[in-house]
């Protein structure tokens, strides 16, 4: 079984992001960490290969060098390889242009499934999944909050808001889960150590056989006109319960005519 | 004037309020014609009209209906493709984003998720970083597809009588390469979507447990709310995930959002800091929810809540 994960480096979600002068995202501003959303999709593919009994991951990343930490973070909690896509031409592409060059990736790699995380935490389209399927033409079984590989058969159990859905697809596919999927392992000491000396391969627009006119920020296929902060929310009207704080609340409801 | 396509969410034929919010807007940008997919389209053309769909395709075959997202998706390619529609307009579900996602790279055409507002120019407003931005863009290539959240307009009634054309479509292998094999419809709770509701009321991790959920409900109920809760309770199984409000589930912009025992962590405020007005309940003063707080209580849930309740029930006779 040859699994690859799609894994992305984000601003931290924790820290105050911002935009660059160039409207996109500002990744020097803030730490990076590897998308809290992809380590559901990282300890899926180790509890693949660990209920097979054999395996091998490799990692597939999109980003500027600092995105090698999001790889070296995947390899700790477990896994064989990394690689990434790096070139400076790929600065501002859109979701379409990414999935392009992950799809054009994963032509050059040898899988049985990809598996990836729901949506980054930073876009939040929850796009590329569906766009990589579609570019590949494989079948995609998305949102999965259950996973079970077994022999050439995918299973997932898709949770919406209306039912809860078993879907079944065969090999190759592409599957993204959701936190609903179970607690992401941490890497132990050992694992840290382990990933240091796990390779990671590099590859550029060259080697994917794509123009560097084909992607980035003047290649997008929809362009920001404006980005405007909002104003924090200011804090109102503290109280503390002194035995009315039910009838307070409800004076302040009535006050805004909500009763 | 441009057609623009509207694709309609519809549960057996009942079609959702977002979908005449993305009537309105359509109606904006050119002359509407919604997309609708399975059965029950009889009654769904009069709805559909009211909100000015001057025609309605639809797509009702064994294959949009066995198979996962991809069979619509190449339903509404093939649409697009014989009409060539000035925009399309989609639900911002998690379906609805995957829909338009195939259908962007299969039309060449830009895509923008998560509008909150689309004007005649085409611009569309999203916002960004847990709600701490506002962003507003507009697709450069293609025929421009938005994806749309609830409550993103107020729908407008324009009358018209709706034309209702079948469509055939053929599709690919891949398309029904995924077999639905066993679907358990969610128990109906009778309050309104979480979502699309004028209320939501809210519990998290000092709920405690799944029977202190009974509170919550009730006041929501005298309210005619509808429940959401925080990511540690439905980890935690005290109330089911799809009832999650913040970054991993849904995102609601209600004009009252009552949060009761929710520390308010980022991941929380993601799905909720856009509401109109916040009121919380939480036993710790430090709580950050309180910074976000129009008024805040700071005591006892299971005593302030019930108070709120009886209050809200006394007063509304």
């Amino acid at each position: 079984m040859k699994i690859v994960v799609l894994v992305k480096h984000v601003p931290d979600a924790a820290s105050d992001r911002s935009f660059a002068d160039d409207l996109t995202s500002d990744r020097a501003a803030v730490d990076g960490r590897l998308s809290e959303l992809d380590e559901y999709a990282v300890e899926q593919a180790l509890q693949t290969v660990e209920k097979a009994g054999e395996g091998e991951i490799t990692y597939l990343t999109m980003g500027p060098a600092s995105a090698a930490e999001a790889l070296r973070k995947a390899l700790s909690m477990g896994g064989d390889a990394g690689v990434h896509v790096v070139d400076d031409a790929l600065h501002g592409s859109d979701a379409l242009a990414t999935s392009l060059v992950l799809a054009e990736a994963l032509k050059k790699l040898e899988w049985d499934v990809v598996i990836c995380g729901m949506a980054s935490t930073d876009g939040t389209m929850s796009v590329v999944p569906a766009m990589i399927s579609e570019r590949l033409g494989v079948p995609g079984l998305t949102l999965a909050s259950s996973l079970i590989i077994e022999g050439s058969t995918v299973t997932i159990r898709r949770d919406g808001d209306d039912a809860s859905t078993t879907i079944t697809g065969s090999l190759p596919a592409l599957v993204s889960v959701t936190d609903q999927t179970g607690e992401a392992r941490y890497p132990s000491f050992k694992g840290i150590m382990a990933a240091k000396k796990k390779p990671v391969t590099t590859w550029t627009l060259g080697d994917l056989g794509l123009e560097p006119a084909a992607v980035g920020l003047s290649a997008a296929w929809s362009a920001v006109a404006s980005v405007t902060k909002r104003p924090p929310r200011v804090a109102g009207v503290i109280v503390a319960d002194e035995g009315d704080g039910g009838v307070k609340l409800a004076d302040f409801l009535a006050s805004g005519k909500f009763i | 004037m441009a057609e623009i396509l509207v694709l309609v969410d519809h549960v057996d034929g009942v079609v959702r309020k977002t979908t005449t919010e993305l009537l309105t807007i359509a109606r904006r940008l050119g002359e509407p014609s919604a997309v609708y997919f399975g059965t029950g389209v009889e009654g769904a053309t009069e709805t559909l009209g009211r909100f000015g769909a001057v025609k309605v395709y639809v797509v009702d075959d064994s294959d949009i209906n066995g198979h996962l997202v991809t069979p619509k998706s190449e339903a509404l390619v093939a649409i697009a493709e014989k009409v060539a529609p000035g925009a399309i307009l989609v639900t911002s579900s998690s379906e609805g984003k995957e829909i338009a996602a195939r259908a962007a790279v299969r039309l060449g055409s830009g895509l923008i998720t998560d509008a909150v507002d689309v004007d005649a120019d085409g611009v569309a407003t999203q916002s960004v970083f847990a709600a701490s931005y506002v962003v507003t863009a507009k697709v450069t290539h293609g025929t421009p597809i938005f994806t749309v959240k609830p409550n993103a307009a107020t729908p407008e009634p324009a009358e018209v009588t709706p034309s209702v054309e079948r469509v055939t479509v053929s599709y690919s292998a891949a398309a029904t390469a995924t077999t639905i094999t066993d679907v358990s419809p969610r128990a109906k709770s009778g309050r309104p979507e979480l979502t699309e509701a004028a209320i939501v009321v809210s519990g998290g991790r000092g709920v405690g447990g799944a029977e202190g959920f009974g509170v919550i409900e009730a006041l929501a109920d005298s309210l005619g709310a509808a429940v959401g809760a925080s990511r540690a309770a439905t980890d935690a199984g005290w109330y089911p995930h799809a009832f999650q409000v913040g970054q991993t589930g849904k995102t609601v912009s209600p004009t009252l959002y009552l949060a009761s025992g929710i520390s308010g962590a980022i991941q929380h405020r993601a799905g909720m800091q856009t509401s109109k007005t916040i009121v919380a309940v939480n036993k710790d003063a430090e709580a950050p929810i309180f910074e976000l707080s129009d008024f805040g209580v700071v005591g006892d849930l299971f005593a302030v809540v019930p108070q709120l309740t009886d209050e809200v029930l006394k007063r509304k006779h």
